[in-house]
Formats: structure tokens, C-alpha cells, sequence
């Protein structure tokens, strides 16, 4: 397997606030990975690293062999808007738009049509059990739709990386599972990459491989030598 | 005792010969240890003579298993019995975790590393269960899998809720040789 995102030796700040000090991960192709570790260990500031929604102050981060850390912002824009999702805990809908048109925004942003993406979006719905509430505003969603739905959206343009954020923290087991069950069949179909951070070891048991962050750096790797390679 | 119950369950639907039961106590129960011959029909000679259980036919030839078994009405009621009443919790399930922990500290070595070996071998045992659970074909075996995996994941929480502990834990087992005899 070849590998697609990897981070090295990455360090962040806020203010005095090291959170990363010397964090590095590598993703390979189709791989789900899992990150865990104590609150505030700086795993959010890992992925938005990784993401490139975040610049690091130290280190690389590189997206299929290209350095991507410091490319200009449109740049980095465009690269999020192609070929990352992106998942987090409380979905972070768009509340004026209906569901269908939440799960077609990555497509309207990168340039489709309204009705192409829409039809794109559509199949989406009735994959996620969510037969019937397209139409509705994400107000009127519960929880566990709006993950999916918001699962939907990350997974709807086909990206080549996936970031979730806790996607499974507000829900129920039953509605994590679905939604992991989601998320792990479309990595493995689509050949696409996950990286998710969880607090939920149930939740980590799907991935092939935990990550365990502490104290901004990867511990798991550094301490048991199971490093990435 | 459990063993007992389960045979009775089985016995409620309709009435049977003793490898038949093993076949379904296997089948439905037996994933982590099945049952032997030997323990299927000595349970049944106790049922029988505790009166819980009934030979309703024997056939020509021989051999344990040409008896045939039914539930009596003693057995439905203590049956029913067992099953209204609520077992006892156990939390002791895994305390070696907890003792390995303490005796770690008490002598000067790194509870940090076991719960660090641990944590990786618990995720290993989960991702396992996950699979399996996955490949399930029947609810019956997805729900013994998820059993299993949120006993373990009891464990891990407790695991990593321990490590953010460790060093007022070191302090104390430190200073307190045995707080009991102070
Ligand atoms: N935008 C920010 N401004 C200032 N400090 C921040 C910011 N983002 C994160 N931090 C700090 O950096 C550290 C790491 O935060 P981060 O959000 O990465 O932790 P985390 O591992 O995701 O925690 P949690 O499990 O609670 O989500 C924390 O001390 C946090 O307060
Ligand atoms: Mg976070």
C-alpha cells in the first residue's frame, strides 16, 4: 500500500500552549487510522495540521509525495475542496439548507452544477436509511441524521482523505455503529483514507491501527516502537 | 448452574435426547467452551432426580443417549424463577489490572509501560471482536461480540482514566506505605 498524507516532526504553538511537539503520522492508501489520547493532548490540532486548516510552525506535512504545509491558501483551498472530507462532532450543517443540498455542498463548491450535484447527492440518502428527510432543515434532523448527513457530505465528492473529528460523539452505540459501518465500507470500496480522532476505544476497534497522541507527540509509536513506518 | 438453566431453556420448546442438546447448547452457547457429552448427561440425571426434568421415552438399543428429556412443571417454575431474579454484578472481573498497577509502584517499575502494553493488547482483542462482529451471521453472535467488546472497552477507559492518575497514585503508594494501618 502506498502512502498518501504523512506528517512529520510536527510542532505547533498557541501562545505558550504547545500542542504539538514533535507529532509525526503517516496515513497509507485506503487506511483507516484511529487517534486517541487525554484531552487536550493536541489530536484536533494534529488533524487540522494534517488538514491543512491549521499551519504548522515546524515540519511537513505532505499530501501523496507533495509537500502541502506550505502551499499558498488558495491552494490549500482547493486541495481541501477536491480531495479531503471532513467530519466533526456536532456535523456542522449548514442550518439554512435542507439535507440533500448539505450533502451536495462539497460538489457546488467545487464548481458543479446545482442539478448534477444534487443528483449526485441524492443516492446518499437512502444509502445513510434517511429515505424521506432531504428536504428537511438540519434543525429538524436528531442527532444521529445529522451525523449521517454529515457523513454523506464528507463522503459525497469521492475525497481521497477523510478527517472526523469525534465523529461518532454525540451519538448513541447503536448510531455509532452505524455510522463507523459507513465510513470503514466506503474507505474500503473507494481505496479512501481515514483518519479519525475518537475518545471511544469501541469506536477506535474499527480502525487497522491506533494512533495514541500524548502530550503532543505520538506516544504509542514512540513508546511501544510500533511508530508509523 | 448456568449449564443447568441453559439445558432447561432448550427443554421448554420441546422435548429431547441428550445430543440434540449439546448440538443446540453449542450452537447457541458454546462459542467460548462447548460442552461435553459427560457434563450434558450428568446434568440431566440431576434435573431427573430433582425432579426439574422427565424421561419421556426410551428407545431399543443402547447407549446414554437413547433417553429422551422433557421440562416438568417444577422445572418451567424454577426456570421462571431464575430468570426474574437479577444477577449479582461482579466488578471484580479483571482486578490483576488493578494489582499489577499498584504492585508496579510498589516496587519502583513502570505502571506506565504495562498500562501502555495492555492498552495496545485490549485495542488488539477489540479490533478482533469488531471483525468478528462484522462478519456475524446472526444477531445472537453480533450481541455475544458486543458483550465482550464493551467489557473490554470498560477495561480501556479505566486504563487510560489510570494513567492521568498515575503520578498522585506513585505519590501516595509512595509516602503511605498501608494506608489501612496508619
Ligand atoms: N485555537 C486555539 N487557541 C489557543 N489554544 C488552543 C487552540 N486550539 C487548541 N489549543 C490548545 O492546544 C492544546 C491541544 O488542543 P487540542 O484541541 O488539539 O486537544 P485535543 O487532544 O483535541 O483535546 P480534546 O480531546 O479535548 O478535543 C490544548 O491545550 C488547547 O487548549
Ligand atoms: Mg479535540
Amino acid at each position: 500500500m502506498s502512502q498518501i498524507l504523512a506528517g512529520d516532526d510536527l510542532h505547533k504553538s498557541f501562545g505558550l500552549t504547545r500542542a504539538l511537539r514533535g507529532a509525526s503520522i503517516v496515513l497509507d492508501e485506503g487506511e483507516v487510522v484511529a487517534v486517541m489520547g487525554p484531552s487536550g493532548s493536541g489530536k484536533s490540532t494534529l488533524l487540522h495540521c494534517l488538514a491543512g486548516l491549521l499551519t504548522p510552525d515546524r515540519g511537513e506535512v505532505r499530501f501523496a509525495g507533495r509537500r502541502i504545509d506550505d502551499l499558498p491558501d488558495r491552494e490549500r483551498t482547493h486541495l481541501r475542496r477536491t480531495v479531503f472530507g471532513f467530519v466533526f462532532q456536532f456535523g456542522q450543517l449548514v442550518p439554512e439548507l435542507p439535507a440533500v443540498e448539505n450533502i451536495a455542498l462539497p460538489l457546488l463548491l467545487a464548481g458543479r452544477r446545482r442539478r448534477q450535484a444534487l443528483a449526485a447527492a441524492a443516492p446518499w440518502l437512502s444509502r445513510l436509511g434517511l429515505d424521506g428527510v432531504g428536504e428537511r432543515l438540519p434543525g429538524e434532523l436528531s442527532g444521529g441524521q445529522g451525523q449521517r448527513v454529515a457523513m454523506a457530505r464528507a463522503l459525497v465528492a469521492n475525497p481521497r482523505v477523510v478527517f472526523a473529528d469525534e465523529p461518532t460523539g454525540s451519538l448513541d452505540s447503536v448510531a455509532a455503529d452505524e455510522v463507523m459501518e459507513l465510513l470503514v465500507d466506503a474507505a474500503r470500496e473507494h481505496g479512501t483514507s481515514v483518519l479519525m480522532v475518537t475518545h471511544e476505544p469501541r469506536v477506535a476497534a474499527w480502525a487497522d491501527r491506533t494512533v495514541l497522541v500524548r502530550d503532543g507527540v505520538d506516544a504509542l509509536g514512540q513508546r511501544l516502537g510500533m511508530a508509523s513506518p | 448452574m448456568t449449564v443447568s438453566y441453559a439445558l432447561l431453556g432448550l427443554l421448554k420448546g420441546s422435548s429431547r435426547h441428550g445430543y440434540d442438546l449439546k448440538r443446540s447448547y453449542d450452537r447457541r452457547f458454546g462459542e467460548v467452551k462447548p460442552i461435553r457429552f459427560g457434563q450434558v448427561y450428568r446434568t440431566l440425571s440431576q434435573l431427573e432426580r430433582d425432579g426439574r426434568v422427565e424421561v419421556v421415552g426410551v428407545e431399543a438399543g443402547s447407549g446414554p443417549d437413547r433417553k429422551r428429556y422433557s421440562i416438568t412443571s417444577e422445572g418451567v417454575t424454577d426456570l421462571d424463577t431464575w430468570l426474574g431474579e437479577p444477577e449479582e454484578p461482579q466488578p471484580h472481573r479483571q482486578s490483576v489490572l488493578f494489582t499489577k498497577v499498584v504492585v508496579a509502584l510498589l516496587s519502583g517499575r513502570s505502571a506506565e509501560h504495562f498500562l501502555d502494553v495492555q492498552r495496545a493488547r485490549h485495542l488488539d482483542a477489540m479490533k478482533a471482536l469488531t471483525t468478528a462482529r462484522r462478519n456475524a451471521a446472526t444477531t445472537q453472535d453480533a450481541l455475544l461480540a458486543d458483550f465482550q467488546l464493551f467489557h473490554l472497552e470498560a477495561d480501556l477507559r479505566w486504563i487510560d482514566h489510570t494513567e492521568s492518575r498515575l503520578a498522585a497514585l506513585a505519590e501516595e503508594v509512595r509516602d503511605v506505605p498501608d494506608p489501612r494501618r496508619r
